[in-house]
C-alpha cells in the first residue's frame, strides 16, 4: 500500500486518502460558450505525466494539493492550497 | 537412510515421531521434513505427476517440490520437502487413483502421444465436445481434496514497521543485515527455513553475531509473500501474517538451483546437488548410495566433500564444460573420480522405481558413448535468480553473459538486491555484496554513509547456457509440475506461439503449483534458441504475488469496513427490528411482530402514522452545521435553491446537484441565526457531501466554517395525527409554530432543535438531540405515546408513507444522469441566483428537450396478478420507454402506486403506459399527479 503525506498529519497509508481529481481552472461560466463548458465538465486529461489533484485526509477532513506523477506512480509533492498556488 | 550425527543437521534425535504414509507405518525425527524423514526411510518415490501419473520423488528439497504434493489429513497440497514432521501424521500423495503403489492413471504415460501441447485449446475447441472434455478433466486433475469439515482457523494479522528490511538469510542476507544494523538501521531479516544461514546449513559464523545483534529481528521459518507500493511486505509465518513496512528492502533471496533436462530426468534418485547436500547436512539423510554428479559450474564442486563425507560413492563427474579448470581436474584426480569432460547424460535408465544408471555421451555427439550404473543423479548445472520481489518492486532486470541469468540492472529507489540474486555466487563474494547492499540501505535511511566495498566478478559462469539434450524418444521433461517435453515447447513455437508469454499460456510451462522456479529459465532458453533471439530479448513472464502459495487462512479476515449504529440501535433490536443496510449504517427495515408477515407488519406501522402516532430514527441523516457571515452565501452557492433571504426559524428543502446539473443529494436547511444554519443531507450521502462541501469551501475561501455533527446528533421523526398533543407534554417550545419552521428548546428535559416537516404526510416534528440523550427522548416519546398506540416504524414505511406524498428519495429516484428538471423538481430551482454548482450546465441543457420525465402513476383499481416491480422497464411500441423507480401498494388508496421515468411525450396527467414485468408480460398504468394522497398537504400542517 501506498503511503501519502498529508501537510497536517504527516505520512499515512494510502487507504486513509480520497481522491477529489485534477485540479482545473473553471472558465466563466457568465461567459463561455457551451461547448466550452462542456469541455470542462466531461473531459479529463488522463495521459501519464505530472498532475495537480485534490486529495483530502479523510479522518481529519484536510482538503490539499498533490503532484503526482502518474507515468511513474510517485507522489512529488503535497501542500496545502492557497490561491497563488 | 540416516547418516550417523552431523555437525551441523537439524533433527533431534532423542525425539522420534511415528507417522503413516499411504497407511504404512514409518519414523523420523523432530526437525525431520516430511520428505526427509521418507527418504531417510528409503521411501525414493513421494508422488505422482499432475499429467502422466509418473513417479517422482525429491527434486529441489526447498519447498519447490510439487511433485511430491500431500494429502495431510484435511489439509490439501502440502510440500512434503518444506512439512515439518508431526507425530501421528497421516499423508497420502496426491495426483493418484488408487493408491501410490498401484495407481490407476499409470497408464496416462504411454499415451503422452494422444496429449499433445496446447492440449486444453484444442480439445476445448469443438463446442459439441466441450461437456464430454469438462467431465474428464474433472474426474482427472485437481490435486488435493479440499475437506469441507475443517475446523474454521483464525490466523492473527500484525503490522510490522522497520528500517532495513532483509529478505534471504543466507550469507549475503545475513552479511546485509548485519552491516545495515551496524550502521544503526532497525533490521527485520527474514527466511523460510527454520535456521539462518541458506546455503551455508548454518555454518555461517555471521549467524551468532546476527542473532545476538540489538537491532536485528530475526523471523524464521517466514516467506516474504510480495512486493507492494512503498516497501509493504507481507511476511506469511506458520500462524501469523505480518505486513511489514520497511523504509528500504535488501532482496538477497539468494537462487533456485536448475535442473539438466534430459530423458528420463524426472526418476526418482535425480535430484539438484543443492537438494542432495540439504539432505545430507540438515537431515543427515544420505540419498543415494552410488551417483553420478552432472556439473557445469563450481558449485558441483564445491558440493563434492559433502558427498563423499556422507559416504556416497561417486561413480562419475560428467562435466558439460569442454575446459573444466585445472584445481577442479585436481580435486577429482585426488578423489579418484572419473571425470567426463564435454559430456552430458543422454538418458537415465529406470529400475522400475528410480534411477538404475545413465546413459552419457559427448555434448552434440549422435551415439551414447557407455553407460554408467548408478541409484542417484546429482545436477548441478546451473542457477535462476529468485527474483520476484525485484519484478514485483518494478526492477529493471538484464541478462548478464558472464553468468547467464538475469541481474538486476536498474533497482527502484530503496530497494537493493545482492549475493545469487544479484549474479553473486562465489561464497566470499557473497559476504561482501551482502555488506555493500546493507550498508547502501541503511545509508538510503539515513544511517551512515555508504561504504565503497568492491566485489570481484565471477571468474567463470556459475550457469550452463544449454543444459539441455533432445533425445527422439522425449520424456526430457522441462517442466515437471505439467509434464512438459523439450518437444511440447518446441511444438508450441512452431504452431506460432514464440513468444514468451505467448508459449506459457499455450503450453502452461511455469503455470503449475511452483510457478516455474525449475521451469522457467530452461522454457525461455527454448524459445531463444528456436527463434534465434538471446535469453535477454525473450525476457521474462510477470511473476506475481505469491512467491509460494499462501493459506486461505492467512487471508481470511474479518472485514475493516466499520457499519455505523445510531444511539438508538438498542431499542430497535429490543422492538424486534429487522436490519437492512443503509450507506455505512445499520436500519430498521420494519419491527417484527410475533406470527405477522413482513407486509402486515409494515401495513400496521403505517397505520399508525396515518391514523394515530409513529416515530422513525432519522439519525443517520448527514446533520451539518455552518456558521460565519457568508454561511448563507455558501449554502446559495450549492444548493440549486436561495437561503439569503430564509428568515430565522424557518427551514427550506436543499437538492444539490454537482457541476453537470446532475441531482446528488438533498436535505432540509434550518436557519438557526442570520450567520447560523443547521441542515440535513440524505444518509448514503452524508460523508461525501461533507467532504465536498469542505473541498468547495478550500476552494472558495468564504468567511464560514463548517462541523460535521451526524454522530454527535441523535434524530428522530415523530409523527402522526396523536404526535402534537403527545410531543406538547414533554416539551417546552409552542408547537404552534408554522409548518416548515424551526424552534429551539427542550424536549423530555433535553436541548433539542424541533423541525416541522412533512416527509411522511402526517403532522410531524423532526427532534434533534445530543447523541447521548437519544435514547432517553426516544424512551420518553414512546413512553408518552402508549395510550395512543404509538409504534415505531422502519424504512419500509416510511418508503411507503413518502411515496403515497410523491416524495422522491435522491438515488431511488434519480440516477446517475437525473437533471432537476427531469426529477420534477423544477420549482426549487433559482436560476436567477448569481451562481451556483450545476448552474451553467442546466443553462446549456434548458433550451433542449428532455430526455425523461418523473411522473406518479397507478395501476388500475381491478389491478389483478403480478404488480409491476422497481426497474421494470416501461414500454412503448416495443421500445423502452422508462422504468419504474418506486412502486407499493398503498393501503390509504387501495391502490399500486408508483414513480416512473417516461419520455417527456408520455408524461401528460391521464395518458397510459405499459410496463413490461419479468415475465414478459404487460401491465397498463395512467400516469397521475402527485402527491397521491392528500393533494393539498392539509394533513401535515394542521393536527386532525
Amino acid at each position: 500500500m501506498k503511503i501519502m503525506t498529508c501537510p497536517v498529519n504527516g505520512p499515512r497509508a494510502i487507504s486513509e486518502f480520497s481522491y477529489g481529481g485534477e485540479i482545473r481552472t473553471m472558465p466563466d461560466p457568465a461567459t463561455c460558450s457551451d461547448d466550452a463548458w462542456a469541455d470542462y465538465i466531461f473531459n479529463r486529461n488522463g495521459s501519464p505525466g505530472v498532475k495537480c489533484e485534490w486529495w483530502c485526509h479523510t479522518p481529519s477532513n484536510t482538503w490539499f494539493v498533490a503532484e503526482r506523477d502518474t507515468a511513474r506512480d510517485v507522489i512529488l509533492r503535497t501542500y496545502l492550497y492557497t490561491v497563488a498556488s | 537412510m540416516r547418516l550417523p550425527p552431523q555437525s551441523s543437521e537439524w533433527i533431534t534425535r532423542s525425539k522420534p515421531l511415528r507417522f503413516r504414509f499411504e497407511g504404512r507405518a514409518y519414523a523420523g525425527f523432530e526437525g525431520d521434513s516430511v520428505a526427509s524423514a521418507l527418504a531417510a526411510s528409503g521411501v525414493s518415490v513421494l508422488g505422482h505427476s499432475f499429467k502422466y501419473h509418473r513417479p517422482r520423488g525429491i527434486l529441489s528439497a526447498a519447498n519447490h517440490d510439487v511433485n511430491a504434493l500431500m494429502q495431510a489429513g484435511g489439509t490439501p497440497n502440502v510440500r512434503a520437502d518444506a512439512m515439518p514432521l508431526a507425530e501421528g501424521m497421516a499423508l497420502t500423495a496426491v495426483n493418484t487413483f488408487g493408491t501410490l503403489e498401484r495407481d490407476a492413471g499409470r497408464f496416462l504415460s504411454g499415451f503422452a502421444r494422444f496429449l499433445p501441447v496446447g492440449f486444453y485449446y484444442k480439445a476445448f475447441h469443438s463446442k459439441r465436445l466441450f461437456p464430454l472434455w469438462e467431465r474428464m478433466f474433472r474426474a482427472m486433475t485437481g490435486l488435493g481434496r479440499v475437506d469441507f469439515a475443517t475446523p474454521r482457523l483464525r490466523t492473527p494479522k500484525r503490522y510490522g514497521f522497520c528500517e532495513v528490511l532483509v529478505v534471504g538469510a543466507g550469507p549475503s542476507g545475513l552479511s546485509a543485515a548485519l552491516a545495515a544494523a551496524e550502521q544503526g538501521a532497525e533490521v527485520v531479516l527474514v527466511d523460510e527455513q527454520a535456521r539462518l544461514g541458506g546455503s551455508t546449513h548454518g555454518a555461517s559464523d555471521l549467524i551468532d553475531q546476527v542473532t545476538a545483534h540489538p537491532r536485528i529481528r530475526v523471523f524464521t521459518e517466514t516467506f516474504a509473500a510480495g512486493y507492494y507500493a512503498d516497501h509493504w511486505v507481507p511476511l506469511v509465518e506458520p500462524n501469523r501474517i505480518t505486513k511489514m513496512r520497511a523504509r528500504a528492502v535488501v532482496v538477497a533471496a539468494g537462487a533456485y538451483e536448475q535442473p539438466a533436462v534430459f530423458r528420463y530426468n524426472d526418476l526418482p534418485g535425480i535430484m539438484l546437488a543443492s537438494a542432495a547436500q540439504r539432505l545430507i547436512r540438515r537431515y543427515a539423510v544420505r540419498p543415494a548410495q552410488r551417483v553420478v554428479v552432472l556439473a557445469a559450474n563450481a558449485d558441483a564442486y564445491r558440493a563434492l566433500q559433502d558427498f563423499i563425507d556422507a559416504g556416497i560413492e561417486v561413480a562419475a563427474m560428467i562435466d558439460l564444460r569442454d575446459a573444466v579448470p585445472a584445481d577442479q581436474q585436481s580435486m577429482l584426480a585426488a578423489l579418484h573420480i572419473p571425470l567426463h569432460a564435454g559430456h552430458c547424460i543422454v538418458e537415465a535408465i529406470s529400475s522400475g522405481k528410480r534411477v538404475a544408471a545413465v546413459r552419457i555421451a559427448a555434448v552434440g555427439a549422435a551415439t551414447p558413448a557407455t553407460n554408467i550404473a548408478c541409484d542417484g543423479v546429482f545436477m548441478s548445472v546451473g542457477w535462476a535468480p529468485a527474483a520476484p520481489l525485484l519484478y514485483q518492486a518494478g526492477t529493471k532486470m538484464r541478462y548478464d553473459e558472464g553468468v547467464h541469468q538475469f541481474v538486476p540492472d536498474t533497482l527502484p529507489d530503496g530497494v537493493f538486491a545482492c549475493g545469487r540474486v544479484n549474479g553473486i555466487h562465489t561464497p566470499a563474494a557473497r559476504l561482501l555484496d551482502g555488506e555493500r547492499a546493507g550498508s547502501a540501505a541503511a545509508a538510503h535511511c539515513g544511517f551512515g554513509t555508504m561504504k565503497a566495498v568492491s566485489v570481484p566478478a565471477e571468474a567463470e559462469s556459475p550457469t550452463h547456457p544449454w543444459p539441455i539434450v533432445s533425445h527422439p524418444k522425449g520424456k526430457n521433461f522441462i517442466d515437471f509440475d505439467e509434464d512438459l517435453q523439450l518437444a511440447d515447447l518446441e511444438n508450441a513455437i512452431q504452431e506460432g506461439f514464440d513468444n514468451i508469454e505467448l508459449m506459457k499460456r499455450y503450453s502452461t510451462v511455469g503455470m503449475g503449483p511452483s510457478q516455474g522456479k525449475h521451469s522457467n529459465m530452461n522454457a525461455l532458453r527454448v524459445l531463444a534458441r528456436a527463434t534465434g533471439s538471446t535469453p535477454g530479448e525473450v525476457g521474462t513472464t510477470t511473476a506475481r504475488p505469491f512467491f509460494h502459495p499462501v493459506l486461505m487462512s492467512h487471508l481470511a479476515g474479518r472485514g475493516f469496513t466499520p457499519e455505523r449504529r445510531t444511539p438508538m440501535h438498542p431499542r430497535h433490536e429490543a422492538a424486534g427490528a429487522v436490519w437492512m443496510p443503509a450507506g455505512v449504517w445499520q436500519r430498521p427495515e420494519y419491527y417484527a411482530v410475533a406470527w405477522q408477515s413482513r407486509a402486515a407488519c409494515i401495513e400496521g406501522e403505517v397505520l399508525a402514522v396515518r391514523q394515530g402516532i409513529g416515530l422513525i430514527d432519522v439519525g443517520t441523516l448527514g446533520k451539518l452545521e455552518i456558521r460565519g457571515p457568508q454561511a448563507a452565501e455558501f449554502l446559495e452557492r450549492v444548493y440549486i435553491s436561495k437561503y439569503v433571504g430564509l428568515k430565522v426559524g424557518m427551514t427550506r428543502y436543499a437538492v444539490m446537484c454537482d457541476e453537470s446539473g446532475v441531482v446528488i443529494d438533498d436535505g432540509v436547511v434550518a436557519r438557526l441565526a442570520d450567520d447560523h444554519f443547521y441542515f440535513t443531507t440524505t444518509t448514503s450521502g452524508a460523508a461525501l457531501i461533507y467532504r465536498e462541501l469542505s473541498r468547495w469551501n478550500t476552494l472558495w475561501k468564504l468567511d464560514c466554517g463548517l462541523v460535521n455533527l451526524t454522530g454527535a446528533m441523535a434524530a428522530m421523526n415523530l409523527a402522526g395525527p396523536k404526535a402534537k398533543s403527545v410531543l406538547a407534554g414533554l416539551t417546552d417550545v409552542d408547537l404552534s409554530f408554522p409548518y416548515l419552521a424551526v424552534r429551539e428548546g427542550s424536549v423530555a428535559g433535553v436541548p433539542a432543535r424541533l423541525l416541522r416537516v412533512g416527509f411522511v404526510g402526517e403532522w410531524g416534528v423532526e427532534i434533534h438531540v445530543p447523541a447521548e440523550h437519544g435514547a432517553a427522548v426516544w424512551d420518553a416519546l414512546m413512553e408518552a405515546g402508549k395510550p395512543h398506540g404509538i409504534r415505531p416504524f422502519g424504512v419500509e414505511a416510511q418508503r411507503l408513507l413518502r411515496l403515497e406524498k410523491g416524495h422522491i428519495i435522491i438515488g431511488q429516484d434519480t440516477d446517475g444522469l437525473t437533471t432537476p428538471g427531469e426529477a420534477a423538481l423544477d420549482w426549487a430551482v433559482k436560476m436567477d441566483k448569481a451562481l451556483f454548482v450545476g448552474q451553467r450546465s442546466l443553462q446549456a441543457i434548458a433550451g433542449k428537450p428532455r430526455r425523461q420525465q418523473l411522473i406518479g402513476f397507478m395501476l388500475p383499481a381491478d389491478h389483478a396478478g403480478d404488480a409491476p416491480k422497481e426497474c421494470h422497464l416501461v414500454i412503448e411500441n416495443g421500445e423502452i420507454a422508462g422504468r419504474v423507480t418506486s412502486i407499493a401498494w398503498s393501503p390509504a388508496l387501495a391502490r399500486h402506486i408508483g414513480l416512473a421515468y417516461v419520455r417527456s411525450d408520455m408524461a401528460t396527467e391521464g395518458q397510459v403506459f405499459s410496463i413490461r414485468l419479468s415475465d414478459g408480460s404487460m401491465v397498463m398504468a395512467n400516469v397521475v399527479k402527485t402527491p397521491f394522497y392528500d393533494p393539498d398537504n392539509l394533513r401535515q400542517k394542521e393536527p386532525a
